[in-house]
């Protein structure tokens, strides 16, 4: 855990004080990330360099896991913290084993501990050591340099980590892959994590919470989905964006709103049951499943009330299927784009699980707006 | 056409002038003349080494040193002053700075070893100053975040990367002295100068060209030679002869 207390930094300047950050009090569970969001020169970076005193802080207190920080060791204290720039700031120098291994050698460790360790970090981000262990930086590509930067913070294992703005600086498309990856490993590895961005989109995939900043000032502190439904107020409001009601959709996935317990016909089953069961349940179409109760097609209720016959003869196929971990944006996005109002939800293995409809969706997106007036 | 091979071009061009000079050479009996020489110069040329390479290794000594001092961060406010002060001391001319030194030590080799000392200094300090502080901010920050003491950053982040500036000084320098050397005999030092001065005094073209060429050949041999240390302590990712990228 990591918390704020009353954190502030005056900085002195010939033009004058610029207080950076505004008494910034808040705390950051164990295994979480918290992105600290904001326009650019509102003090993200100034917060997270206070703790780990690479900026030393006016007043106010850091601590981790409710220890003081400036009762600690600087340099310990440091060893101790993940630290990834935006820079990346792999030394040039150095080959990427070298890099890696930076953290563990100032903490003593064996040089066969340091170098399994190495290895064991460049697979976990899918980087042959082979080929990469002996290279130097200038001889990786963008993205590649980002993931070293990112594991050498890894290499010793810190419970805590400070990230800023760390895949600023690649390209979107490998920024995808890369936040992907990361949040991947971070479901093992359950860091305590402080992440500076200021794209709004970063942040509500990247954050279990999200903390606002304007001019040293934190506005908001609260999870993404509250958030983007409740902004505490306009400048936030402006911020997340008017579409903040479309960034919610990207939080949920189709599994937490679809129908359980969908209807189902099978494929030998006589049309005139299908019929009954839409009439039933006021359905204008019933998902077809074969004999491994996976979805294969569907029955229209017009179909069904001016043929007879089997569903095997009178069903349509379906245009596109839905996976449980889809977020809800893609679904909706598939949803308009085959022109559905349902579509049959499956599990990874392709078992049908439930449907999901757009009025559903409206209803889920509605709901925390109207609990809350 | 990159920076290598329009270097190799000229590496080239060198060498086949210097061909031309060595059939001139021969064609005109030069070289035999020269020959005669021979034992003179091999003395001299130790000599000459002798002082280039005691007073450039107390340069690099107390260049090195003073560079990274004037680059730590609490030198900052001083640093640009300090380095403005070694500036004009490089305007000072050589010969003046011999004779200064002469005027203080007396004759003799170290008068001419403090002398070759000061003026190799300069280029050794502003590039180890410059190299150091070139180093990017972030660069040092990722250190310092990683929990490096200054002393740890100084030596595995900011020398290293450094090292190819720092290196490209002492050559400089190395060169600067080899070639200042000569003017130590003025000052009862022992060099090659012997040969030159005494060649142009007595009108004895082939006495003055064998001190002469052999200055140059020396140079010529104590770059070749750090350029291979270069070469073998320069981190090769950091290299800008080296360097392949993704
Ligand atoms: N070393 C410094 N000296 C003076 N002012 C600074 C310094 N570092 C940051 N600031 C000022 O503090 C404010 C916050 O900066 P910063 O934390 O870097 O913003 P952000 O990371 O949110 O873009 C800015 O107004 C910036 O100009
Ligand atoms: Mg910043």
């Amino acid at each position: 855990m990591i918390t704020l207390d009353k954190l502030t930094k005056i900085f002195d300047t010939p033009n004058g004080s610029i207080t950076a950050a505004d008494h910034i009090s808040m705390e950051v569970p164990t295994g979480e990330i918290c992105v600290l969001l904001g326009p650019s020169g509102c003090g993200k970076t100034t917060t997270l360099k206070m703790v780990n005193r690479i900026i030393p802080a006016t007043s106010g207190r850091v601590l981790i896991h409710g220890e003081d920080t400036s009762q600690m060791n600087t340099v310990d204290l440091r060893r101790n913290i993940g630290y990834v720039i935006q820079q990346i700031g792999l030394f040039p120098n150095m080959t990427i084993e070298d890099n890696i291994s930076v953290v563990p050698k100032l903490l003593g460790w064996s040089a066969e501990k340091y170098k399994k360790r190495a290895l064991e970090l460049l697979d976990l981000v899918a980087l042959d050591p082979a080929i990469f262990l002996k290279r130097y930086p200038s001889e990786l590509s963008g993205g590649q340099q980002q993931r070293v930067g990112v594991i050498r913070a890894l290499a010793a294992d810190p419970k805590v980590m400070l990230m800023d703005e760390p895949f600023g600086a690649i390209d979107p498309i490998n920024r995808e892959v890369i936040q992907d990856e990361f949040l991947k490993m971070q479901k093992e590895l359950q860091k305590t994590i402080l992440f500076v961005s200021h794209d709004i989109d970063e942040a509500v995939k990247m954050g279990d919470k999200i903390a606002i900043f304007r001019e040293g000032k934190l506005e908001q502190y609260a999870a993404p989905d509250d958030l983007l439904a409740h902004p505490a107020n306009d400048f936030i409001a402006g911020f997340v964006g008017n579409d903040r009601t479309l960034k919610r959709l990207q939080l949920v996935t189709a599994g937490e709103v679809m129908q359980q317990n969908p209807s189902m016909v099978t494929l030998d089953q006589p049309l005139d049951e299908a019929l009954q069961l839409m009439e039933s349940r006021d359905l204008e179409a019933v998902t077809v499943v074969n004999r491994e109760q996976k979805p294969i097609g569907m029955v229209r209720r017009e179909i069904a009330q001016v043929h007879r016959g089997s569903c095997r003869d009178h069903h349509d196929g379906l245009p596109t299927v839905i996976y449980q971990d889809d977020d809800l944006r893609s679904v909706v996005s598939r949803l308009y784009r085959v022109d559905a109002s349902w579509l049959p939800v499956v599990d990874g293995e392709g078992y049908l699980q439930g449907v999901i409809t757009q009025r559903g969706i409206t209803h889920h997106v509605g709901a925390t707006y109207r609990t809350q007036a | 056409m990159d920076k290598t091979a329009l270097n190799r071009y000229f590496r080239n061009i060198f060498l086949f002038l210097i061909f031309c000079f060595g059939v001139w050479a021969e064609r005109t009996g030069y070289i035999e003349e020269m020959a005669y020489y021979q034992e003179d110069v091999i003395y001299l040329a130790g000599e000459h080494l002798y002082l280039t390479l005691v007073s450039g290794g107390l340069a690099v000594l107390t260049g090195v040193p003073l560079g990274i001092y004037l680059s730590r961060p609490k030198m900052a406010q001083r640093a640009e002053a300090s380095m403005q002060l070694l500036n004009i001391g490089g305007t000072i001319p050589t010969l003046a700075l011999l004779a200064l030194a002469m005027s203080v030590l007396g004759i003799g080799n170290n008068a001419a070893i403090f002398g070759l000392w000061v003026a190799t200094l300069l280029p050794i300090v502003r590039n180890t100053f410059t190299g150091l502080r070139s180093v990017p901010a972030h660069m040092k920050e990722a250190a310092r975040g990683m929990g490096m003491t200054p002393g740890q950053m100084l030596r595995q982040v900011e020398l290293p990367n450094s090292l190819f500036v720092i290196m490209a000084g002492i050559r400089t320098a190395l060169a600067i002295n080899i070639g200042t050397a000569p003017l130590a005999f003025l000052i009862g030092g022992t060099s090659l100068g012997e040969l030159i001065f005494t060649g142009i005094a007595v009108d004895d073209q082939a006495m003055m060209l064998a001190g002469a060429i052999t200055t140059a050949l020396l140079a010529v041999v104590i770059d070749f030679a750090l350029g291979l240390l270069t070469m073998a302590f320069v981190s090769r990712g950091v290299n800008p002869l080296r360097q392949r990228t993704a």
